[in-house]
């Protein structure tokens, strides 16, 4: 099978007998979700793979599908972590009951997210085993290993991939698949219930298989140690980084000793091996400096270690093979430069765009006010900042739109406008919007709803149909919930209806909806070759 | 045996079909294959560009390392040089001559037909007439793989085959344009190199 690697884990997951699959899309997460739910024998299997609100809704399902004894997948993206974190820290308390794994993709360099936060920080949080694949066939394997691994221990599994992974791809041989489990209920009723008498239990049995989490991990096959007879120099080589390590040294000749580490805890028999055998290290990671920074911590260093916080390699964005070859000490040739013409081209509405309507009009109904009043959030509309509308002025985390305006106008920014999409609002911009109700924060709520969570491909929103609803059921004045089509001909009027509710002193809720023109277009496309049919 | 290929356009214009192509024409020929993918917001009228990598030997790195690549594959002249950094000096460069303009500052033509004349392996392509003249200018991609072809090592045969299955979905009339403009890209190059 040649698969993305996050088809790889879909595919790993669905031969592991996983009975549901739960998540929220994020770049570069989003096509493990999208891989189960094309498959026809997870369709056959009952597999429940439907997209959950958010990521804290898909963890909390994912624990209670464990609960009920069956192995359960959660997918996000690395921001959509923090989302989960109160359930995803918590479940490692309560342990599991079937099998949980928790897949991370994370996105260094951030094309398509606002950090580059590496979760193996949250894996050491959280004091579980964590799996880096460096290839798309350990990522089907690791799969498979996590939910076995999860089911010995009683805890969560967290999977650790990045975006080279995720969205590339290489030939897989998948493995027999494993038979789906029945329903079983935890053996002790109370494992799942955190009242601090329960809790400080369970919270010492994590804490008492610390050792032998490490001790796996020592013992893993997807952790290596190669030591060399005549080698002074020592690589400690994470996940991804091991192949541009080795794309280096194609042969396999290096001329070190090499740690391949893709299974946490740091198991510290192996760092010490090579570096006991080494004069200095130099640490290849991913992301953060996570392991050099446990190294250069040592109270007994006697040795230099080289990565990311002494300058060897860069201390953001992605490794590639060359930098990774200097840092190596090779002597490589320096690249072609890119020709000083070579003008950016970033992304752009799509031509009809409805966003591009919305902000057309907001920005004309915010003149009177002024720029720095409108606060926006995560979606295709978030190029609303760039020119030529220049029209939001914040976008930092799902659902802060709202809330920001809501503070904002606390502070004496009246009004204050936020512009939030349908899936973002159903996300977590719901809870916000209930606090501007309880309050009667003067701000306008632009919903600008297309029918979808675009950016990532279209799928299927949480909200569909039911946005106006959601409103008035948490307290939104009926005449201030209005609803608009933002096309070119309802200009005019578009307008007047902004400039209405921007000049109400109280929380109201612009509805503009009209489906995204990719989506439209698909479906168009669809329906047509079904009437050839 | 390997060829490391950057495939390169803008948003919409196919490279991706161009890599599923090579692709299934290199697992025909029972080679190592990688290929990295560009998904999320850049896919929205922006730079997109795909890393593909053919070898007889098992390949590591997803990325092709910089100044490494034996060809930049791209459907649009301007996308073509932001890649350069990935060729390696005896490379190819081979690129559509006509532009995709829907930035405010897209530069002059001319200053970027200029640089690309400055790598001395290139090959510039007037795509989207000969996909017009081919019957369809929605393969204007087609008629760059099959400009392309003499740089691959897999062979053409393979490539049309791979085509062919590619858009057999699609429906025959579909087919036949596709391999009409790949056949057309091939004859270009045959007349210009």
């Amino acid at each position: 099978m040649f698969l993305l690697g996050d088809e790889a884990v879909a595919q790993g997951a669905i031969d592991a007998g996983i009975s549901g699959c739960y998540a929220y899309p994020g770049t570069p997460s989003t096509e493990i979700m999208e891989y189960v739910q094309a498959s026809k024998t997870a369709q056959e299997g009952g597999i429940i793979r439907e997209w959950s609100a958010n990521e804290k809704t898909a963890m909390e399902a994912a624990l209670g599908m464990s609960y009920g004894g069956k192995r359960a997948m959660v997918c996000m993206k690395h921001v959509g972590l923090n989302v989960a974190a109160d359930p995803f820290i918590n479940a490692t308390i309560t342990g599991v009951n079937g099998g949980l794994l928790v897949v991370v993709a994370d996105d260094p360099s951030m094309h398509s997210s606002q950090n580059e936060q590496d979760s193996r920080y949250y894996g050491k949080f959280a004091q579980i085993p964590v799996l880096e694949p460096s290839s798309q066939q350990e990522a089907y394997n690791m799969v498979r290993v996590g939910f076995e691994l999860s089911e010995k221990y009683g805890v969560p599994v967290l999977v650790r991939l990045v975006t080279r992974i995720s969205h590339s791809r290489a030939a897989v041989v998948p493995e027999k698949p494993d038979r789906r489990k029945e329903l079983k209920l935890p053996q002790n009723l109370k494992q799942f219930v955190l009242l601090p008498s329960i809790a400080k239990g369970r919270y010492r049995k994590l804490l008492s298989s610390q050792h032998v989490f490490e001790e796996d991990a020592a013992e893993s096959a997807f952790n290596q140690l190669i030591l060399s007879e005549n080698a002074t120099k020592g690589v400690v080589a994470c996940g991804l980084a091991y192949n541009y390590m080795m794309e280096n040294f194609p042969e396999g000749d290096f001329p070190f000793h090499m740690l391949k580490l893709s299974h946490y805890p740091v198991p510290e028999q192996l760092i010490r091996a090579i570096y006991e055998r080494s004069e200095e290290l130099v640490v290849l990671e991913e992301g953060y400096p996570f392991l050099e920074d446990v190294l250069v911590g040592l109270p007994a260093k006697d040795k230099p270690v080289h990565g990311r916080l002494d300058g060897t390699l860069p201390r953001d964005g992605e490794l590639n093979p060359y930098l990774v070859g200097k840092a190596l000490g090779l002597p490589l040739e320096e690249p072609r430069g890119i020709p000083a013409v070579t003008v950016p081209r970033p992304p752009t509405f799509c031509p009809g765009c409805g966003h591009v309507d919305v902000y057309k009009a907001l920005n004309v109904a915010m003149e009177e006010y002024g720029p720095g009043r409108v606060f926006s959030d995560i979606g295709c509309y978030t190029l609303g900042a760039l020119p030529p509308y220049n029209a939001i002025n914040s976008c930092v985390d799902m659902g802060a739109s709202v809330t920001m305006a809501v503070g904002a106008a606390d502070a004496g920014l009246v009004p204050s406008v936020a512009v939030i999409g349908d899936s973002t609002f159903t996300h977590s911009g719901m809870t916000g919007l209930l606090d501007a109700v309880n309050k009667k924060s003067p701000v306008t709520v632009i919903i600008s709803d297309n029918d979808a969570t675009a950016m990532t491909g279209g799928q299927i929103p949480a909200g569909l149909g039911k946005i106006e609803q959601i409103c008035l059921g948490l307290g939104v004045e009926k005449e201030h919930v209005r609803t608009i089509i933002p096309l070119r001909k309802n200009y005019g009027e578009n307008v007047e209806v902004m400039k209405e509710e921007i000049k109400y002193k109280g929380v109201s809720v612009i509805v503009a909806r009209r489906e995204c023109v990719r989506i439209l277009a698909d479906r168009k496309k669809k329906a047509k070759a079904g009437s050839e049919k | 045996m390997k060829t490391d290929i950057v495939l390169a356009g803008v948003g919409g214009q196919g490279i991706l079909s161009i890599a599923a192509a090579i692709g299934l024409a290199a697992v025909k020929e029972n080679l190592y294959i990688k290929q990295s993918e560009i998904h999320g917001m850049s896919q929205k009228g922006g730079e997109v560009y795909s890393h593909l990598r053919l070898s007889d030997k098992p390949v590591y790195s997803d990325m092709i390392p910089l100044g490494q690549g034996d060809l930049i594959l791209s459907v649009e002249p301007l996308e073509s040089l932001r890649y350069l950094p990935f060729l390696k000096k005896e490379g190819w460069l081979v690129t559509n001559s006509k532009g995709y303009l829907n930035i405010p500052d897209y530069p002059e033509i001319e200053t970027l037909v200029k640089e690309i004349e400055k790598i001395p392996n290139h090959l510039l392509v007037d795509a989207d007439r000969i996909a017009r003249e081919a019957g369809s200018l929605k393969a204007a991609n087609m008629v760059m793989l099959g400009a392309a072809a003499p740089f691959i090592q897999v062979s053409e045969e393979n490539l049309e085959d791979a085509i062919r299955t590619l858009f057999a979905r699609k429906g025959e009339e579909v087919v036949e344009k596709n391999v009409k403009a790949f056949r057309a890209g091939m004859k270009e190059a045959g007349e210009v190199s």
